[in-house]
């Protein structure tokens, strides 16, 4: 048996390697998040670059996509979750009383696990979020928007042909770019995405996976991921999480190939998770 | 030996041929070394051969009690005298429930003396009868219950029987119910059918005119009634649409308040509410339409007229029994109906959907208006559908907030009269049921029926339909 490396979740007071970074787009700071009296965050810092891709990785139930949902304050729609500690947008507190969501939400949007196109045609998925923030003022500048938000998730020639069919009748895997092109659609600063690709086949995943590259030349990414060589591919730095804290983050490879804390090195050896 | 203590008795040979087959089985196993070389757990075999001898004597004793009386009749008929027994069926039967009474012990009825012979006789019939069903019950109980205790074999499949009895059982009750409806539907279809061989089937559904006064004698005057049905139905649909026009939107509202917007605080108490609110009986309505809310609506209107009257505008005709009344209470006894459908039928919309929605920063009123409600939209026609065919069947508070008058109007300030509450006049009082106007009271059913039938299976394949969407 391997000798007993894992330290006591206790011994973690804070997180080792680089949480910080100089031009964040997103900067967290002792966030606490409360499910009625259970807690599932305990005072997590973390900075997230400007065109970064940053990946949270850990094993079930350490609270990634608690986490990422405080990002857009998609919790607030659950109505015992309490979020404590700062939370910044470019500067700005997205927990201010006073802060309006709507908007907030069309800055940092999200990519959900499973894919949920409305049942609409694929046309009116993707001019969902658009018209709502009346982003388009003419039939034309609409039918733009539409189809640059379908290339840059690449399912444009897929679809072009049959943009008014409903968008439910797609495969998994287009339907997930589709739910990616939605959210790009109202042109957000940030794209939170929870298992983007864990009901999605091999070749479907890689296609998103590409994406994601190309999408980082525009957009700040925060991706959840449970697959560990995903992680590798797609993201700059690396965030593991255990028990609702925040381990370890740095450079990607860094934390493939020669993590700074035992916990780490014991999830991406698949000693645990 | 009574029925009620053969029926325990034979619950009492059930439960011992339970314990018999059970503990036969166990010693089976023991000798095999264990239960586990049985084909079925004990517990199996005793059933079946519980099951066994308890169906088949239960069977027994439903059917002798059913022809029990009629055969004992048939008996007696042969000890009448000659020219007795070839009386009009009528009058026969009065005699022989008279005989029976008689023998029943009912002193206050002038027996003559061959009547009372009859009914000795009668009386011996009926205890032979009662000898007869106790031992034969009480003998086929003994010798199925020894088979059943027989036919416990390790290799019996007793695990599979007792499923395919307990199967046919569930069968049995699921055709009882359908067996019920096909019955009552060729009740009326019969009674129909007479009624449209005195009344041709257009006059009924293209007349306009309703008023089913037939003679009593046939030298009466004005003997031959008016049945066309076309202002019953309008009046049932004004009512039904002034009733949809309260529940609809009400009901619709409230349940996206309650699935989308409150919080669970809320949902804790106006929930089981509603659910008060479905649960009063339709009489109470009624009492409510007629005694509360028709007077309100005639004095406002009242108050309404005589302002209008200085305007020297026509003076409005304010019934006491408006089609007005009658629609807003109905409208609010459908609500919870409405609210609960859809509140269903909303919160089987997946979350998914909404955190989609909210994801992208549209407000809780664009959600629901733009991803919520065209998704649930055919559940919750369908649920309207439902609504509709609840508020045309509907009868104790039209009965009490209506009035009788036949009218083909479309003012909800009138009285008017529905479907129903004239089925329930129609049939109120001694009438022959040969008669066209009682006959009507069937036709106006079979129309109805056919009517809530369709929206019904309508309704119902849009929800199911639905359903399939997401599951
Ligand atoms: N709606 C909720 N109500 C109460 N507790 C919750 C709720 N959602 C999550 N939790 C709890 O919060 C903790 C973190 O859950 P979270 O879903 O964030 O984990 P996760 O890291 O995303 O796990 P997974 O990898 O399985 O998706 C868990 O213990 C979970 O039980
Ligand atoms: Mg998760």
């Amino acid at each position: 048996m391997e000798n007993n490396t894992i330290t006591d979740i206790n011994d973690i007071k804070e997180t080792v390697g680089i949480p910080l970074v100089d031009n964040a787009k997103m900067s967290m700071r002792d966030v606490d998040v409360f499910y009625g009296e259970k807690q599932a965050i305990f005072g997590v810092s973390l900075d997230i670059g400007v065109n970064e891709v940053i990946a949270m990785i850990g094993p079930s139930g350490c609270g990634k996509s608690t986490f990422l949902r405080c990002l857009n304050r998609m919790n607030d729609t659950i109505e015992i979750c309490k979020v404590t500690g700062q939370l910044h947008l470019e500067g700005q507190n997205i927990y201010d009383s006073k802060l309006d969501v709507v908007p907030l939400r069309a800055r940092v949007g999200m990519v959900f696990q499973k894919p949920n196109p409305f049942p609409k045609s694929i046309y009116d998925n993707v001019a969902y979020g658009p018209r709502i923030h009346g982003l388009a003022a003419r039939r034309a500048d609409m039918d733009e928007i539409v189809e640059t938000s379908l290339r840059k998730a690449g399912l444009w020639e897929e679809v072009k042909d049959r943009l008014h069919q409903p968008g439910t009748g797609l495969s998994g895997g287009q339907q997930q770019r589709l739910c990616i092109a939605r959210t790009i659609a109202v042109s957000p600063e940030v794209i939170l995405m929870d298992e983007p690709c864990s009901a999605l086949d091999p070749i479907a995943t890689a296609k998103i996976e590409e994406l994601i590259d190309e999408l980082s030349e525009n957009f700040t990414i925060a991706i959840v991921t449970h697959s560990m060589q995903q992680a590798a591919r797609v993201s700059h730095r690396t965030a593991y999480f255990h028990l609702g804290k925040l381990v370890e983050v740095n450079e990607t490879e860094k934390v493939f190939t020669n993590p700074d804390h035992s916990l780490t090195e014991a999830y991406i050896t698949g000693r645990f998770g | 030996m009574s029925l009620s203590a053969l029926f325990v008795l034979i619950m009492l040979g059930a439960t011992v041929t339970y314990m018999l087959g059970r503990s036969r089985s166990l010693a089976l196993a023991n000798n095999l070394g264990g239960i586990r070389h049985l084909h079925s757990l004990p517990l199996y075999y005793g059933a079946q051969a519980a099951l066994w001898c308890l169906i088949p004597c239960l069977a027994l004793l439903a059917i002798w009690v059913a022809f029990d009386d009629s055969i004992i009749r048939q008996i007696a008929i042969q000890y009448l005298p000659e020219d007795k027994q070839n009386l009009a069926p009528q009058e026969l039967s009065l005699l022989l429930n008279t005989i029976e009474n008689i023998a029943g012990g009912v002193t206050s009825l002038k027996a003559t003396p061959e009547m009372q012979a009859i009914a000795d006789r009668v009386v011996s019939l009926q205890r032979l009868s009662s000898i007869l069903l106790s031992a034969i019950v009480l003998s086929s109980l003994v010798l199925l219950s020894g088979w059943g205790w027989s036919k416990v074999k390790p290799e019996y499949r007793a695990r599979n029987s007792v499923e395919k009895t307990f199967m046919i059982f569930l069968l049995g009750c699921s055709t009882l119910a359908i067996f019920t409806t096909v019955g009552i539907v060729f009740s009326v279809l019969f009674e129909s059918i007479r009624f449209f061989e005195i009344i041709p089937l257009t006059d009924f559904l293209l007349g306009t005119q309703w008023s089913p006064q037939t003679a009593i004698r046939s030298d009466q005057v004005g003997s031959s009634g008016a049945f066309g049905a076309i202002p019953l139905f309008t009046g049932t649909m004004l009512i039904s649409f002034i009733a949809m026009v309260i529940a609809v939107p009400t009901g619709l509202m409230t349940a996206i308040y309650l699935s989308e917007y409150a919080n669970n605080k809320v949902r804790v108490v106006v929930k089981p509410m509603l659910e008060v609110l479905a649960g009063i009986p339709t009489v109470v309505y009624g009492f409510f339409a007629a005694l509360t809310v028709a007077p309100m609506i005639k004095n406002a209107l009242h108050g309404l007229e005589l302002s209008l009257l200085s305007f020297s505008i026509g003076p409005l005709d304010v019934s006491g029994e408006s089609a007005l009344a009658a629609g807003l209470v109905m409208g609010v006894m459908i609500i919870p109906f409405v609210s609960s459908l859809s509140d269903d039928v909303i919160n089987a919309v997946p979350q998914s959907l909404r955190d989609g929605s909210y994801g992208l920063g549209s407000t809780q009123s664009e959600t629901v208006k733009k991803v919520i409600l065209p998704a649930a939209l055919p559940g919750i026609v369908g649920a309207i559908l439902l609504a509709v065919s609840r508020a045309i069947g509907e009868t104790m508070i039209v009965v009490m907030a209506v009035g009788t008058a036949a009218r083909l109007t479309a003012n909800p300030l009138e009285s008017v009269t529905t479907v129903t509450v004239q089925m329930t006049t129609l049939l109120i009082g001694d009438h022959e049921f040969d008669s066209a106007k009682t006959l009507a009271a069937f036709a106006l059913g079979l129309v109805l029926f056919v009517i809530t039938l369709g929206l019904n299976f309508f309704a119902l394949r849009i929800v199911k339909k639905y359903r399939e969407q997401y599951d």
